[in-house]
């Protein structure tokens, strides 16, 4: 049984990382073959450098996400902590149509973002591109925030709060060293999630995108329906090995941490 | 902590303005012509693709039927590793979706091709050329590729948590192993399936990058439909929200279904 | 206008022709040095480009995929880059693949362009919609290298709203070792051929889809008859099964790989493809194909018209146009670009097709009537959703007994709930 169960595993984890391995062994490869391994070569590599589309491209994916993640954090841990103190029927009303844009397929709400925005462009001097891409990002980023935040007022005492006052505590300061302390893992993790959430979406940001600052999944995309260059597995290559380094890098983190918690703790 | 609702009132304006506008908006087009006179014309024309809407449908239900039970029996068997194993393992099939899905999709277009690897692979022991690439096939292979790990996860997450000595005490009782896991594991592990089934069949039956890059054009899906009406061949905004809107209420039943079947019947996404 | 020259420091054109592109012929080291050192990218009245130097503007420009030197290749000119460090103008540069994809992100709004390069049916249905405004040609005086018989086109009799930038005929794209046909006898009907099942690819366009249709149902490619449109998607439909894939611009890769052995596609790309894969052939249909002509506009709601203006007439400098039809293999309307052309690439009947050819076996596009275009797209996303016959008659079906099957189990579920409430 318990080898059965390893090949599984094995099989499993071969479908899911073969076609990657195949990509990153073809952007080392001579020729514009996909299919040959003709000769080693890092030419892709330089040109992936030198593609100033790309580069720009992935400079303002960065930008957006980063805007879109701190944003959409702020936003959201603020309505966080307003919804919690909510009654029960207006917490669950603003609650279901905040997992709207999670539960709805991405391109129903890139299309009604698109709608919207182009019903603003007609009216104001709003035009597709930076502008737009960031506040479609926020839109879909801050339900994961407060998703993520909203468990962790399950867990905290909900008198906390008013005995901080009690003790002479103004609201802000009961805030800051009580509340949020509380909340910090979710929003963290919310934040997190926002940012990968930005860096990977495709589908929203293509109806919203205009003729100016394409993000990076965009650039692929246009790429992959032109005459494909190596580049683009060149380009795989990298994300996976920036990928790698990062999951490993945190784990190394989180693992230190846990085993301090430990020490402390013995 | 009730004073401090006010936080939350700039979340609710955008909530509002960002999310309940446009989907407003996407009904008012939907029920509007070009000169903003109601009609119901768009969406009794989304009829005349209810052959598209099978179809995606029954691609998305296959490919979420198979990830199901490719993922199944791996989630169990990650949640009875050994803890420190567990998180490792985790780690390994997450690690993939952390890749672009253009890429990841990509990379079966090279796989896949008629002069591609696996059909090279297949020439040198005699077999093929297969037709791989561009048939309906291929698109549920995407499907299961690109969403599997939304399958693993909710189900590992729903698995981790049933005890060992439950399932020791089910064998000790006399419970074969079949009976175990359709008397134990599968009713314990409900949650974990309705909220894999939900996070694969939404994003597989409204996916238009799949269809085009591993179905050539000839495989159209909802998706491939509504983005042909707002940035494609056939320019039509109002039918393209109608067809949003069916997709919608699609969408919505499946969702309402799927809690049917959840134990406290409760949404879990 | 007072034409001052400035060498710059550019690539010199000699060494693109040599490195890149169809128009290289094989020259030997020596004469290619010699022209290297001759020839270097002049553009006229430089002071015209600097205007805006530091105002630090910058234009997007929507133009089809390939269809620009971008410097990928190696020797080959980087225009937009070339265009950016001439004027300090920033080039914001993205792509399209057909004309429909970009009227459709024109007439959603939102999106603005400053330089568009539609084909001529689509120019008359801007022009018709209002969605392309008049050039000021008094700021692209490099019109002047426009062959005569480019201007004036029927798409735009008054000449008033677009430079045409390139243009050439559709044919069939086969590959030689595979097909086994007199390159005389080919006509449309190939893609219909059931021996190549599978190894035929499609345009993925209604336009260009439907004229293939037509012109082997012998009717006009330009018909508007609903009756005819009809059997052209009839057509199209019987085609589908055994076509590979409907494809614009991965048609590079898929013919240039090997993956399919037959696709209809323009001219120029067809070129650039054999290049690539020695094969494959290019040829015009005997009964008669499209010619297109693909021209620069500027859309209503340019913000910077002036720098657009600019940047069409850049594109029309001899040097630029040269490199540009150097690299993308389409014909030229550009008559300086057409004399630095080798004599062999001028006497390519695949590039320059002989007038009568013209005459006789093409036609340009016009704009269909808005009914006409309406009727066409509605059949066109009918023909692509049609199902293949064998997995038609089990998906509904199925579709339906799953349908059926989850209403008893939720049925069943809720009884057997409700029996154990009571007890």
């Amino acid at each position: 049984m318990k080898k059965l169960s390893r090949i599984y595993v094995a099989l499993i984890l071969m479908f899911l990382y073969v076609p990657i391995f195949v990509l990153i062994v073809f952007s080392f490869n001579e020729t514009k073959s996909r299919s040959v391994f003709s000769g080693f070569t890092l030419d892709w590599y330089a040109r992936l450098f030198n593609n100033d589309i790309i580069i720009s491209s992935l400079i303002n994916t960065l930008i957006i996400a980063v805007l879109a993640s701190v944003a959409s954090t702020i936003l959201g841990t603020l309505a966080a902590i307003g919804i919690n103190g909510m009654r029960k029927v207006p917490k669950a009303v603003i609650m279901n149509v905040t997992n709207m844009p999670i539960i709805n397929p991405e391109i129903v709400t890139g299309v009604s973002l698109m709608l919207l925005f182009v019903f603003f462009a007609a009216r104001m001097h709003l035009e597709f591109g930076f502008v737009t891409l960031v506040i479609a990002h926020i839109t879909f980023d801050v339900p994961y925030v407060i998703l993520n935040i909203m468990p962790k007022f399950k867990q905290m005492d909900p008198h906390l709060y008013e005995a901080a006052q009690d003790l002479g505590c103004s609201p802000f300061q009961a805030f800051k060293r009580v509340i949020l302390p509380e909340i910090m893992p979710g929003v963290i993790s919310g934040f997190l999630m926002a940012f990968t959430y930005s860096l990977d979406d495709f589908v929203i940001s293509y109806f919203t995108s205009g003729s100016t600052s394409q993000t990076l999944p965009i650039t692929i995309y246009s790429m992959t329906r032109r005459k494909i260059s190596p580049e683009i597995n060149a380009l795989s290559t990298l994300i996976f090995v920036v990928v790698v380094v990062v999951l490993i890098v945190k784990n190394i983190i989180e693992n230190r941490q846990a085993k301090k918690r430990g020490l402390y703790r013995g | 902590m009730k004073q401090l609702k006010v936080l939350s009132l700039p979340y609710l304006v955008w909530m509002v303005i960002f999310i309940v506008v446009p989907l407003l908006m996407v009904a008012f087009f939907a029920f509007t012509t070009e000169d903003g006179s109601f009609t119901i014309e768009n969406i009794s024309d989304v009829g005349q693709y209810a052959n598209i809407f099978v179809r995606s449908i029954w691609l998305a239900l296959i490919a979420t039927v198979i990830c199901l039970l490719l993922a199944y029996p791996l989630a169990f068997i990650l949640s009875r590793m050994e803890k420190h194993k567990q998180g490792t393992m985790l780690l390994l099939v997450m690690l993939p979706m952390w890749m672009n899905f253009l890429l990841r999709t990509y990379a079966w277009m090279t796989l896949l091709g008629n002069n591609g690897i696996i059909n090279n692979l297949l020439g040198m022991i005699g077999i093929g050329p297969l037709k791989l690439i561009n048939t309906s096939g291929a698109v549920v292979l995407g499907m299961v590729y690109n969403y599997l790990p939304f399958m693993i996860l909710p189900l590992y997450s729903v698995m981790q948590k049933i005890d060992k000595s439950v399932l020791e005490a089910a064998s000790d009782l006399g419970c074969s192993f079949r009976n175990t896991l359709f008397r134990v594991i599968v009713p314990l592990s409900l949650p974990g399936i309705t909220s894999g089934i939900t996070m694969v069949f939404v994003p597989a039956i409204s996916t238009f990058i799949i269809s085009r890059m591993l179905g050539g054009g000839s495989n159209l899906l909802i998706g491939d439909l509504i983005e042909m009406q707002f940035l494609g061949n056939s320019y039509n905004p109002h039918l393209g929200a109608a067809i949003s809107l069916v997709l919608m209420a699609i969408i919505l039943v499946i969702m309402t279904v799927m809690n049917q079947f959840s134990p406290d019947d409760q949404v879990l996404i | 206008m007072k034409r001052k020259l400035l060498s710059l420091f550019l690539l010199p054109a000699a060494m693109l022709n040599l490195l890149s592109g169809c128009a290289s012929s094989e020259k030997t080291a020596e004469e290619a040095e010699e022209e290297i050192t001759a020839q270097t990218l002049t553009v006229s009245d430089p002071d015209y480009y600097t205007r805006f130097k530091d105002d630090g503007l910058s234009i997007n420009v929507y133009n089809w995929g390939e269809y620009i030197s971008t410097g990928a290749d190696e020797g080959t000119l980087d225009v937009n880059s070339e265009f950016e460090k001439l004027t300090g103008i920033k080039v914001n540069y993205t792509n399209y693949a057909t004309n429909e994809e970009l009227y459709a992100k024109l007439k959603g709004g939102g999106a603005t362009y400053d330089v568009i390069i539609p084909s001529d049916y689509m120019i008359s249905k801007m022009i018709k919609e209002d969605m392309i405004q008049e050039l000021d040609f008094e700021n692209i005086p490099n019109f002047g290298y426009i062959m005569d018989n480019f201007r004036n086109m029927e798409y735009d009799p008054e000449n008033a709203y677009s430079v045409p930038y390139t243009w050439g005929t559709v044919g069939i794209i086969y590959d030689e070792t595979m097909v086994d046909m007199d390159e005389e006898d080919i006509d449309w009907d190939l893609l219909w051929d059931e021996t190549y099942a599978d190894q035929i690819l499609m345009f993925d366009n209604p336009r260009d889809a439907f004229a293939i249709s037509e012109l082997l149902l012998g009717y006009s490619l330009n018909t508007e008859n609903p009756e005819e449109l009809a059997d052209a998607a009839e057509k199209l439909k019987e085609q589908k099964r055994i076509v590979q894939a409907y494809v614009m611009d991965e048609i590079f890769d898929k013919m240039g790989a090997g993956d399919a052995l037959i696709a209809p596609y323009y001219a120029g790309d067809a070129l650039t493809i054999m290049e690539e894969n020695d094969s494959l052939n290019f040829v015009v249909p005997k009964s008669g194909t499209n010619l297109f002509v693909d021209a620069m506009c500027i859309p209503v709601g340019a913000k910077q018209k002036e720098a657009a203006e600019m940047y069409i007439n850049f594109m029309c400098e001899p040097d630029i146009a040269f490199a540009n039809i150097d690299y993308i293999c389409y014909s030229t309307p550009h008559s300086a670009a057409f004399e630095m052309l080798d004599e062999e690439v001028r006497n390519d009947p695949i590039s320059y097709p002989d007038e009568e050819l013209i005459a006789e076996r093409t036609t340009v596009f016009v704009n269909l009537s808005d009914e006409a275009n309406k009727r066409m797209q509605d059949l066109w996303t009918e023909m692509k959703s049609a199902e293949d016959e064998t997995t038609n008659k089990w998906l509904m079906p199925a579709f339906l007994v799953l349908c059926l099957a989850t209403v008893v189990f939720v049925l069943i579920r809720r009884h057997i709930k409700n029996k154990k409430d009571i007890f």
